[in-house]
């Protein structure tokens, strides 16, 4: 995102420059049909009154942003106070997307360099293997996963059966349980992208400082890991903030007892409380802080290429 | 590799011929349906697509205010009939989204049973017409707990042995609807001692609820995720069919009453097809094929030579002598709402 600005194309040849313009059109076009215009109305919204079981008035208001950051009581006419309500249910969904993102960055390492380190003909189908699953849809998958912790569902049964534990493990409806359920609906856009960076990786470059008595541990953090790291933070990135906004696995593995951030939005417009200004408040919040994060990782990034 | 792209062609152009074919024959136009999901069977369905030459198509929506939602984000105009519960036939005339069925437009009209003719919802059915009625009140695991059911302290207050298993339905309406009656205080209420206690109440009993789910009421009831589900009577008969040893509720503190009505919406853009449909539905074979299919009751006279036997004895349907009054969910006014929904804020955080 901020990268982009940098690197204009001072060096390249007149032969397109009349038509410079109109070959960026579609480009244009796509940023404008697809993020500007969604983003702006939502960006108005939340500035508009709300209009009771739904819908917007055109007037303009805080009160969405207000309600927000403060708590006027159960009648809405005690002095104002912090509301902690909304900024616990956002850090709840940061805390379940960091729990699951942590967990795909566990798993999706090592496989990315397992494939990375096939024979280059094997790696194709490997790859073709992780993603085969994403090829379900996402609620039936989430669904099945269900099946599979609940208590009387075969892992339980497999567990009981070779007598690891007495009692069947109770998974479905609690946060783990959606942790879980995150990290398996996200899990290939971690492996794909390490994937991507370790198969450009040169191993001659780990056997060089192997033979110079690199233990293996100081190998994988010194010389792997920084060679790798753009793939990784990409993984990362890509795992994290769909999972923020998910509320399948929230909602079916997690049983529903609390709002995340997206069944928080989904329930203003869905449910009875149709508050649309405040459903694209809690959206423009929520972008805002993505946004951050991105541009947070950006300058890291752009900093270290830059040494 | 020719002959295989040309043999592809060939069965493109073919299917296309035969699609254009099927095209000229089919339908004397279109019925778009906004539905409840698992409502109506497939058959009944097509018997009308066969019967009127039209060609149906069906989205399905979870919950009344869902429908509301959908329909005010521009759902208006792409939608025929919808079927919305009592209390959202009321907001969605408010609303002005329904159009009037004027006298004589509907040929079955008298089928509808006297003590649906003239709703408080829909005064003389203007807009709608009956398609079934039925009970929300929840259902309870025979496996796990033997004791009496027919009380809402098994929701808000339940024995130790079925705490921590208990799926609340997934609406506010239903929730808060019940806690109200386990309190004992009118819906809707304006009393502020009131509104703070069935705050507290709610949030006290929350430690004791698994999840919140409305989609799948009726499978965890089946599989034994829960042993109490706050359920719908129809879909409580249904789990028991599949397999579930429950007992639908009656509470002596009282239960929900809902009936579902079809709707005619404002600028529909198949108007004829859609009093088609509706006068379709008011056939009492018709209507009790959804009745057979849902396991809820027909708001249509003439119904009982089409259904199966076993309905006239369904438990489900038939309230024991010292069961609590059935209601129906009220719609609040705005400030009252806002109230509520802070509740349901508090209670989810």
């Amino acid at each position: 995102m901020a990268g982009g600005a940098a690197s204009g194309g001072s060096s390249q040849s007149d032969t397109y420059a009349g038509a410079r313009v109109w070959l960026l059109l579609p480009a244009w076009a796509t940023l404008l049909i697809l993020v500007v215009a969604p983003v702006g109305i939502m960006l108005v919204y939340s500035f508009l009154t709300k209009e009771f079981r739904g819908g917007v008035i055109w007037e303009f208001s805080w009160e969405a942003y207000d309600q927000f950051f403060f708590n006027r009581g159960l009648f809405g006419d005690e002095p104002p106070r912090i509301e902690w309500t909304y900024i616990l249910i956002f850090w709840r969904s940061i805390w379940q997307a960091g729990v699951a993102t942590l967990l795909s960055l566990a798993i999706g390492f090592p496989t990315a360099c397992f494939i990375a380190t096939r024979a280059p003909r094997q790696r194709p189908i490997w790859v073709f293997l992780v993603t085969i699953p994403y090829w379900v849809n996402l609620l039936i998958r989430t669904v099945s996963m269900k099946f599979l912790l609940r208590d009387n569902g075969p892992l339980n049964e497999a567990l009981l059966g070779i007598g690891v534990i007495s009692e069947p493990l109770h998974i479905v409806n609690t946060n783990l349980a959606v942790q879980l359920g995150l990290f398996y609906s996200y899990l290939p856009f971690m492996v794909l992208p390490i994937y991507a960076a370790v198969e450009r990786y040169n191993f001659s470059l780990s056997e060089a400082a192997a033979d110079l008595y690199a233990p293996r541990w100081t190998v994988l953090r010194r010389i792997l890991l920084p060679a790798v790291k753009p793939g990784i933070v990409a993984g990362c990135i890509l795992v994290f903030v769909p999972s923020l906004g998910s509320f399948l696995a929230p909602d079916l593995l997690g049983g529903a007892r609390n709002f995340m951030i997206g069944s928080l939005i989904e329930e203003q417009f869905k449910g009875n409380a149709g508050n649309w200004p405040f459903g694209a408040a809690a959206s423009m919040i929520l972008l805002t802080l993505v946004l951050i994060i991105l541009l947070f990782s950006a300058r890291q990034q752009g900093r270290q290429e830059a040494r | 590799m020719t002959s295989i792209v040309k043999r592809a062609l060939t069965t493109t152009a073919a299917a296309a011929v035969l699609s254009l074919g099927a095209g000229a024959v089919a339908a004397e136009g279109d019925l778009v349906i906004y539905h409840w999901f698992e409502y109506i069977p497939q058959e009944l369905l097509d018997k009308f697509s066969e019967e009127y030459d039209v060609n149906v198509v069906m989205d399905t929506y979870d919950s009344n205010e869902s429908l509301l939602a959908a329909l005010k984000a521009g759902g208006m105009g792409t939608y025929d009939v919808a079927v919305p519960g009592d209390y959202m036939v009321e907001i969605m005339t408010n609303e002005g989204m329904l159009d009037v069925i004027a006298d004589g437009e509907l040929k079955n009209k008298g089928n509808i049973s006297e003590e649906w003719a003239d709703p408080s919802f829909d005064p003389g059915r203007k807009h709608s017409i009956p398609y079934q009625w039925g009970s929300t009140s929840f259902a309870v695991s025979r496996d796990v707990y033997d004791g009496d059911i027919n009380t809402t302290a098994i929701l808000f207050d339940p024995p130790e042995e079925l705490s921590g298993q208990i799926n609340m339905l997934d609406t506010q309406g239903e929730v808060l609807t019940m806690a109200a009656l386990h309190m004992g205080i009118p819906q809707c209420t304006t009393d502020r001692d009131q509104l703070k206690a069935l705050n507290q109440m709610v949030q006290a009993a929350k430690p004791h609820w698994a999840s919140f789910n409305s989609d799948t009421a009726k499978e965890v009831l089946v599989s034994g995720d829960v042993a109490v589900g706050q359920i719908w009577d129809g879909f409580a008969a249904r789990a028991r069919a599949e397999g579930a040893n429950i007992e639908y509720a009656f509470p002596k503190e009282g239960y929900v009453v809902w009936m579902d009505n079809v709707v005619l919406l404002k600028d529909a853009p198949n108007r004829e097809n859609a009093l088609l449909f509706m006068d379709f539905l008011l056939e009492p074979e018709n209507i009790a094929a959804v009745t057979n299919y849902a396991r809820y009751v027909a708001g249509v006279d003439g119904v009982e030579d089409f259904l199966d036997p076993e309905l006239k004895t369904q438990p489900e349907a038939n309230p024991p002598a010292d069961a609590g009054p059935g209601v129906f969910v009220q719609a609040c006014p705005q400030e009252i709402q806002e109230v509520y929904d802070q509740i349901w804020t508090n209670l989810k955080k």
